[in-house]
């Protein structure tokens, strides 16, 4: 008796989650399958490399470049986020982390095609920035350059991240244990000292997480290198739209798109093997 | 017993070294600012400029021209903002309709593999979802779904879908089953059960979710641009489209348009959010 209605719960629980699976399937995993098969293929079903030595030949300075902005806006990511984190857990003035805390999450729900839109006028050669340094003496209107092209997007990216991933990891220094920095600070260790030897090792795997998602996102992203970006060399998305809305090719942007899941991929079972060993490690 | 000594010692020591310290926070504080406020200064600018050449370090004439022209009822931007907002109000139906039933099934422990499919429906957020999506618009090319609504509204669901699912989840779990437990031994049926008593108590959190579903598909770009392109044209689609063309008085304004509801969502959301609850998401 009791073996049947648990049964009958269990069909009735995965009655209840067969609409969402489905459209994850039909709408994310085929499609998602179906690029992996284009990427590999020729019209006729054989299987070919030419597509992806194509993306290679046309596209290996732009896969490059896509790594270069990926890895420093990430590493420029984490500095910041650890840093602003650290002054929100162990910064004694409560007022002035309160204000901190605040202003690190406006930019937290704004799209990314907005904060194109404010960089591609802020950052360019007569945008506020610019004006800013002119009108404090620190350039002349003639020294001025415009930020528009690699550094344009390794800011907005930053810009656009920073908020997400502080978030993440100083939710988990906010779910330490709070006696072990008291008992740290007690012995006298200085803060600097407490974040680098107790806090961070413990928020490796959280940094490690928010790290991993900024970069699918950055590798996502098609408006910001569309407007902030110069032209050549532009970043594999943009090169995909391209391939695509002026050729109508799709083998060559699946095979694009397959090497793009091979970064985010490798960057993953990087961050995944640093875990592991340090686990072995300990 | 130490304790207290050692913090006044602790205090006294710190009294030296606090004041540069405090003023580099605050140094730090105030740089971070400017970084946060300059690039939506910018745009503030630029909504209300007339004509800003290179040399002027500020516009050099102001006024309301090109807020006019946008709120002008057959202009381009009131047509896309209806269709933005007729959009994102069809993709949070979809993704409650389809997500309430299956946050409520994984919000149950028994759930056999809920960790399988709570990662199933993270995977649309963990690849690059351009390629995913050049090839929707691909498919939705047979189906004669490209540049229509429905597709646009697939497309944005699927996107939404995770946020919905795993926030319901949550909201689901923080419900008491023994009130379920209770309604059901007075005899209610398991559909009033669900609708009288353990839908309101996940309420505040499906609100949440709706929430998030709804700005998320407000601000979606790429998917739009691939299977909406050229007969949908969103708030996003005609920012870009306008920036492109060099025409940023309609750009700026349309990005106020979809940074408005984002940074109020951002501020409401300040009280009840706290970086804690993170830590807790998906257990």
């Amino acid at each position: 008796m009791r073996q049947t209605t648990s049964r009958n719960l269990l069909k009735n629980h995965l009655w209840l989650i067969a609409p969402a699976a489905l459209m994850v399937g039909i709408f994310f995993l085929y499609p998602l399958c179906f690029s992996l098969y284009s990427a590999i293929t020729l019209d006729n079903g054989a299987f070919t490399l030419s597509h992806l030595h194509k993306a290679f030949e046309l596209y290996s300075n732009d896969i490059l470049f896509t790594i270069v902005i990926v890895l420093s806006s990430v590493v420029i990511l984490a500095v910041l986020s650890v840093t602003i984190a650290a002054l929100i857990t162990l910064s004694p003035f409560r007022s002035l982390t309160k204000t901190l805390g605040f202003l690190y999450r406006l930019p937290l729900f704004i799209p990314f095609i907005v904060t194109a839109q404010m960089m591609r006028t802020f950052l360019a050669k007569n945008g506020l920035m610019n004006n800013a340094f002119v009108a404090s003496g620190l350039l002349t209107p003639m020294d001025t350059v415009s930020f528009l092209g690699w550094s344009g997007i390794i800011i907005t990216f930053v810009w656009k991240q920073l908020a997400f991933s502080t978030l993440l990891i100083s939710g988990a220094m906010a779910a330490l244990d709070d006696s072990q920095i008291r008992a740290a600070r007690n012995l006298g260790a200085s803060r600097l000292r407490i974040l680098f030897q107790i806090i961070l090792p413990q928020i490796i795997p959280t940094l490690g997480v928010a790290m991993v998602l900024s970069i699918v996102t950055m590798m996502s992203v098609l408006s910001v290198p569309l407007m902030i970006g110069t032209g050549s060399p532009t970043m594999m998305t943009a090169d995909m739209a391209f391939r695509i809305n002026s050729y109508g090719d799709y083998h060559v942007a699946n095979a694009l798109g397959l090497v793009s899941y091979c970064i985010c991929a490798g960057l993953a079972w990087f961050y995944l093997r640093q875990n592991l060993k340090e686990k072995g490690a300990n | 017993m130490i304790y207290p000594h050692s913090k006044t010692l602790l205090e006294k020591f710190n009294v030296r070294s606090f004041r540069p310290n405090f003023w580099l926070q605050c140094l730090f504080i105030l740089l971070l600012a400017l970084v946060i406020f300059g690039p939506i200064m910018n745009l503030l600018i630029w909504t209300v400029t007339e004509s800003w050449y290179f040399p002027h370090a500020l516009p050099s004439q102001w006024g309301f021209k090109y807020w006019q022209q946008v709120f002008n009822p057959y202009s381009d931007v009131s047509g896309s903002l209806f269709t933005s907002l007729l959009i994102a109000v069809l993709t949070v139906v979809v993704c409650m309709i389809v997500s309430i039933p299956a946050g409520y099934a994984l919000s149950k422990r028994s759930m056999p593999l809920r960790v399988f499919w709570m990662l199933l429906f993270l995977i649309p957020q963990a690849f690059p979802n351009l390629t995913v999506y050049m090839n929707i618009a691909r498919l939705f090319y047979d189906f004669g779904l490209n540049g229509t609504l429905l597709g646009v509204v697939i497309v944005h669901s699927v996107h939404g879908l995770m946020f919905s699912i795993w926030i319901s989840v949550a909201a689901f779990s923080s419900t008491d089953p023994m009130l379920e437990r209770a309604s059901r031994n007075l005899g209610a049926g398991p559909f009033y059960t669900f609708f009288h008593i353990v839908l309101p108590q996940a309420a505040p959190g499906l609100i949440a979710s709706c929430i998030f579903v709804f700005l998320e598909s407000l601000d979606e770009f790429t998917g739009t641009f691939f299977v909406g392109s050229p007969n949908i044209s969103t708030l996003p689609l005609l920012l870009y489209t306008a920036s492109m063309e060099g025409n940023y008085q309609i750009a700026s304004i349309t990005a106020l348009i979809l940074l408005v509801p984002s940074i109020l969502f951002m501020v409401i959301i300040h009280k009840f959010m706290k970086p804690e609850m993170l830590s807790k998401l998906g257990k």
